[in-house]
């Protein structure tokens, strides 16, 4: 993990949407008025042609990449996680999930790492709004690399694709060429004293966590959850089964999230206790990205704390 | 052209016993909103989109959304009648294990072009069609019905915005307006009125016909094609449950089935 390098992935978002926009002409892009925050401004530069902005208006952006895509076209819908998901539920239900319209709904600005716009900004919910739609896959990247990768790969999934993404600038997790597949999780060291599984912009608080226990002897695993669904059976199951905790970790709510998805697994595969870190079924408040995970509880001292507990 | 009108009258009349018929046998549907559009569904399949029900995904074709997705019956009886599905295929609606589902799926059944039924997500899905024409340098056109009720929704509002602002001329709107929904007249329920200078206001090409006359349905689709750099919107004057005299202008039949001594007063009265 290079910690001094520090990209938000909603940047490696818009210039990776560019790049597949050069390779691919049916990619097409639409915003609703964030086109400078969701970074889609790089690619409606490149291409304004194909690209869209449906002024501050959703859900009528939500169908109209549904009506894209029956024609063909690979729309890249993007705004704010919270608009993105929760203005326009119905829309990405009825439109795009029912009938598996091969649309992108890109979810920017997630989590409480949003910062200073506070609660009504923060989305904490979507991880569930969109786990729970049939034909859906729900993707929540880590860093740069992964962004990059992600953002060319649910190009080539005919369906429906929620990609979760973050404001904040975080550490570059993996080197350039990383390979990663849709519904693998990627998994750091064979620590048996305990398995974190992190996702979006906390992985790099559980490799910090990972960092600082080792140096006092403990051996943890981080498990990177990139792809929320399909969810990684596998892993779990073999992690549950090879270390003393399970603790899962997200910047969103414990209640149908990350921590909900991995449960729902151990309940049915190999019942064995987990700690589901996150926001506790609260809304966020504005401060620093930073303030907030500390304030929430969400950094790695947290982690390390947690694994320490008996 | 007074034959083609009567020939016209002939399969709308063949689709309304069906319509009718279906939802009888479904014991449930939607038969009001479904009769209301049966002549102007008639003239889009029959005079005026350019369709092949051989070929029911050719990229070419023009497309039709039934953004009032429970107007279903009306949909699938004229399919059946343009060819694109089996008449005895109707006979299943809305049952286990038939594809002809309550509201419409495009993956289900050939010939449909959007999956409409949570209301108002239409216009912007026919929107994206249009657009994507434009960018393709296609000559389809596409076509969107919505219910007078169903406009209350504010995303129709947003698409309109949009079909203006994009200047989609390849699209065309027709607003089914019975004037009535579930509750009660629409005017009583939450007003749309006045629609005619809403969708003029929003930048539309209007006109204003009776729904039910096919000189006046044909010409619209005309002039609709004629003007450039701006969407039409033909707002239709229509009867509900037109054509079976107990379901006119009855906010009751809106979703409600016949039983058997209705159907066969209705059978009678369409003839």
């Amino acid at each position: 993990m290079d910690k001094d390098t520090k990209i938000a992935t909603r940047q490696s978002f818009g210039e990776a949407l560019k790049d597949l926009g050069e390779k691919n002409n049916s990619v097409v892009v639409l915003d609703a008025d964030l086109a400078g925050a969701t970074k889609t401004n790089i690619f409606g530069k490149a291409f304004p042609d194909r690209f869209f902005d449906m002024g501050i208006a959703e859900q009528d952006m939500i169908s109209t990449a549904a009506g894209l895509a029956s024609c063909g076209k690979i729309p890249y819908a993007a705004t704010f996680a919270v608009f993105a998901t929760g203005r326009s539920y119905d829309q990405i239900r009825s439109s795009v999930c029912y009938p598996k319209a091969n649309v992108k709904i890109c979810g920017t600005h997630a989590g409480v790492t949003v910062g200073e716009d506070g609660a009504t900004h923060q989305m904490l919910e979507d991880i569930s709004l969109m786990r729970g739609l049939p034909n859906m896959t729900v993707l929540c990247t880590s860093d740069d690399t992964q962004t990059k990768w992600a953002v060319e790969e649910i190009s080539k999934i005919n369906g429906p694709v929620y990609l979760r993404l973050s404001r904040a600038a975080t550490p570059v997790i993996y080197e350039q060429d990383t390979k990663f597949e849709i519904g693998k999780m990627v998994q750091f060291g064979e620590g048996t004293k305990a398995t974190v599984f992190a996702t979006g912009a906390v992985v790099s608080e559980a490799l910090e966590a990972q960092e600082i226990l080792a140096k006092e002897g403990i051996d943890i695993r981080v498990v990177d959850v990139h792809t929320i669904k399909p969810i990684d059976r596998e892993t779990i199951i073999k992690c549950a089964n090879e270390t003393e905790k399970l603790i899962s970790i997200e910047d969103h709510s414990v209640i149908g999230g990350l921590g909900t998805a991995i449960a729902e697994v151990l309940t049915e595969e190999c019942p064995k206790k987990l700690v589901r870190m996150g926001m506790k079924d609260c809304f966020g408040k504005s401060g620093k990205a930073m303030e907030l995970l500390e304030y929430f509880g969400l950094v790695a001292n947290n982690i390390v704390e947690e694994v320490k507990k008996n | 052209m007074e034959s083609l009108y009567d020939e016209l009258k002939a399969k709308a009349l063949r689709i309304r016993r069906n319509i009718v018929n279906m939802i009888y046998l479904a014991s449930s549907g939607h038969p009001g909103g479904a009769l209301s559009i049966t002549d102007i569904l008639t003239t889009l399949y029959f005079t005026e989109m350019s369709i092949d029900p051989l070929n029911p995904k050719d990229e070419n074709r023009d497309r039709f959304v039934l953004s009032k997705g429970h107007a279903s019956a009306a949909l699938y009886a004229t399919l059946a009648e343009r060819g694109f599905i089996k008449n005895e295929d109707l006979l299943g609606f809305r049952k286990i294990d038939s594809n002809l589902q309550g509201h419409p799926d495009m993956n289900k059944i050939p010939g449909v072009d959007m999956t409409t039924g949570s209301l108002g997500q239409g216009l912007s899905a026919a929107n994206g069609m249009a657009l994507a024409g434009k960018l393709d340098n296609k000559s389809y056109r596409v076509y969107c019905v919505l219910g007078d009720g169903e406009i209350e929704e504010g995303q129709v509002w947003e698409a309109a915005m949009t079909a203006s602002h994009y200047k989609l001329d390849n699209l065309c709107v027709i607003v089914d307006n019975n004037n009535l929904q579930i509750d009660g007249t629409v005017d009583k329920v939450m007003s749309p009125y006045p629609i005619v200078d809403k969708f003029e206001s929003f930048g539309f090409n209007v006109i204003q016909i009776d729904g039910h006359d096919y000189k006046q349905i044909i010409e619209a689709f005309e002039e609709a094609k004629k003007v450039t750099g701006k969407p039409t919107a033909i707002i239709a004057k229509t009867i509900k449950g037109k054509g079976v005299s107990y379901m006119e202008n009855q906010a009751s039949w809106h979703g409600k089935a016949p039983n058997e001594q209705e159907l066969a007063q209705a059978m009678q009265e369409l003839i």
